[in-house]
């Protein structure tokens, strides 16, 4: 158990004014534009809540957020099944253990904008490898400047490409913490593959899954650079995310008032739905705790 | 159990199909590339790699990426090590609710932030040095490094701490001398993720650098002149962006799988 000691402050203090200068700051300068309208010069004029009134309005607004929240679930329907299936057939020692984790967390480690940049070249109608298979031997029409259609597949297979092995390597390292024994008890009760995994497996994977998913779901809702890269939100505004849409509102056209406006609305989405994972997972723990 | 072995390879082909496209491709002239289709350099040429080598503007952008990421590396850990102690043995007033706003910063879309960034770090003398991109990814790794080594502490018996102060050990003498030591291999899997994070992340560090610190993400953009991309330059970039990461990934390989589960398991 752990003990009460006030003390401990002291430990957590410098990671407080580390993170509180990037986050309390910042956050201060955006409450402040979003509450007011400015022209330049530092005249900066008293708007109230209009431009929240604006932003929750405008459809614009809306179709982003569905784009981003079509984008999210997407992601996590293909990503997090699939990374199951992908750990659940991997070796569990030897040799090519390592092999295996380390090809798979290359992608992971490649700068975004580099991502964008590869599945770019990747995609190619003529001379990449991707566009090429699919318009000249597969004889599919594929064109992502053109069709929205190819460019939403492109993205999604590109997240799937970047970040599935996250869910890998979790779920693995779930797996491996499972001790032989079940499966020897597993295998005298007679038990078939589908009740190991729903009676074994899968509940030993919960915390790691869940950590997984809320990981995979901040990311996703947060993605810019990659999309931007790859598609740069068209053809037309069809792979417009929603932070793709807010760097053009405060970058592109310099509309600070609705800009901050929308990042606080964003962040406000984001903070809960995480919250809501959060206290799933804490109210999990407390469970397992329990039955100890 | 041969069956089962042809799901992670066809997934790992998948993953460096993409890969393979990009190294082969910086190793073609800028005119094959245009010319048409070839699975292989059919012209042979490491002229990218050369003008990346010897061109300043190109190298100082490997350099400088290089530079804040160890700075931010260096830096997360070392205040993470005491408040992830602090989080995994004692109790204190607003421990849970502290514990939850570092996470949430985590979540902060850096879109959001780039602007402020910008006006924070030119308000306070620091735009276009190292220190500040470190600064601003502490944002995001500092969380992240408290939340990874809270989960390694977390599985060291709180015994141990207990007979080294029985033992007449000072607390500073005990974490460096005994705590460090049995929680290495979290450090360093925290460091492998604060360089990674810091690593892949640029939208910040591009907002936050104009000449002197300018990372290697901006100068690739160098490569879309008037002439149209410079292909074969770009992909050139590209592969090296990616041997840093599969360096410092070789060092931490046996322990990436708990790593990714931030200890938990």
């Amino acid at each position: 158990m752990k003990t009460e000691n006030q003390k401990a402050w002291f430990f957590v203090l410098p990671v407080l004014l580390l993170v509180a200068f990037n986050a309390i700051i910042p956050m201060m300068t955006v409450v402040n534009y979003s509450v007011q309208e400015t022209f330049g010069d530092n005249l900066f004029f008293w708007e109230g809540l209009t431009w929240f009134e604006q932003i929750l309005r405008s459809e614009r607004f809306h179709n982003a957020l569905g784009r981003q929240f079509l984008f999210t679930f997407l992601i996590l329907i293909i990503e997090v099944p699939l990374g199951i299936a992908i750990a659940l057939a991997m070796p569990r020692k030897g040799f090519w253990v390592p092999v295996c984790l380390v090809l798979m967390s290359l992608p992971m480690l490649i700068p975004w904008n580099v991502v964008g940049a590869m599945w770019n070249i990747f995609a190619l109608p003529d001379i990449g490898l991707l566009g090429y298979t699919l318009n000249h031997v597969l004889g599919i029409n594929y064109d992502m400047t053109q069709d929205p259609v190819a460019a939403w597949v492109t993205i999604i297979t590109m997240d799937v490409w970047h970040w599935t092995s996250l869910v890998v390597l979790l779920s693995y390292a779930g797996l491996v913490s499972i001790p032989e024994a079940y499966y020897q008890a597993a295998k005298i009760d007679g038990a078939s593959n589908w009740s190991v995994f729903r009676f074994i497996q899968l509940p030993k994977m919960k915390n790691v899954l869940t950590i997984a998913i809320l990981l995979r779901f901040m990311d996703s809702f947060n993605i810019y650079t990659e999309p931007f890269v790859l598609t740069g939100g068209g053809p037309g505004n069809s792979t417009t995310l929603l932070s793709i849409d807010l760097v053009k509102i405060a970058l592109g056209q310099f509309d600070l008032g609705p800009a901050a406006a929308m990042s606080l609305i964003y962040f406000a989405i984001t903070l809960l739905v995480s919250w809501l994972f959060y206290t799933l997972m804490n109210r999990e723990d407390l469970n397992t705790e329990g039955e100890r | 159990m041969q069956k089962r072995s042809i799901i992670p390879i066809v997934y790992i082909v998948f993953l460096m199909l993409p890969i393979y496209w990009l190294v082969a491709m910086s190793f073609k002239t800028t005119n094959e590339i245009l010319a048409g289709f070839s699975l292989f350099p059919q012209t042979f040429t490491v002229e990218a790699y050369v003008t990346i080598f010897t061109d300043p503007s190109w190298y100082w952008g490997y350099i400088n990426s290089i530079l804040y990421v160890s700075l931010n590396t260096i830096i997360s850990v070392c205040v993470a090590l005491p408040a992830a102690y602090a989080f995994s043995r004692y109790r204190f007033l607003g421990d849970k609710q502290l514990f939850f706003w570092l996470l949430t910063n985590r979540m902060a879309p850096a879109a959001v932030f780039a602007l402020p960034f910008f006006q924070l770090y030119s308000a306070v003398g620091l735009f276009d040095t190292h220190l500040a991109v470190a600064l601003a990814h502490c944002l995001f790794n500092i969380p992240l490094a408290v939340w990874i080594l809270e989960g390694f502490m977390g599985g060291v018996p709180k015994e141990l701490d207990e007979t080294a102060y029985v033992d007449g050990y000072s607390f500073p003498h005990f974490f460096v001398k005994i705590f460090l030591p049995t929680i290495k291999a979290g450090v360093g899997v925290t460091a492998f993720f604060c360089f990674m994070f810091s690593w892949v992340e640029l939208l910040l560090a591009k907002t936050l650098t104009a000449v002197a610190a300018k990372p290697i993400a901006a100068t690739m953009t160098k490569t879309a002149s008037s002439a149209g991309y410079e292909l074969g330059l770009l992909a050139a970039a590209g592969t090296l962006t990616i041997v840093p990461g599969a360096i410092v990934i070789y060092f931490v390989r046996n322990y990436i799988a708990k790593g990714f589960a931030m200890g938990r398991v």
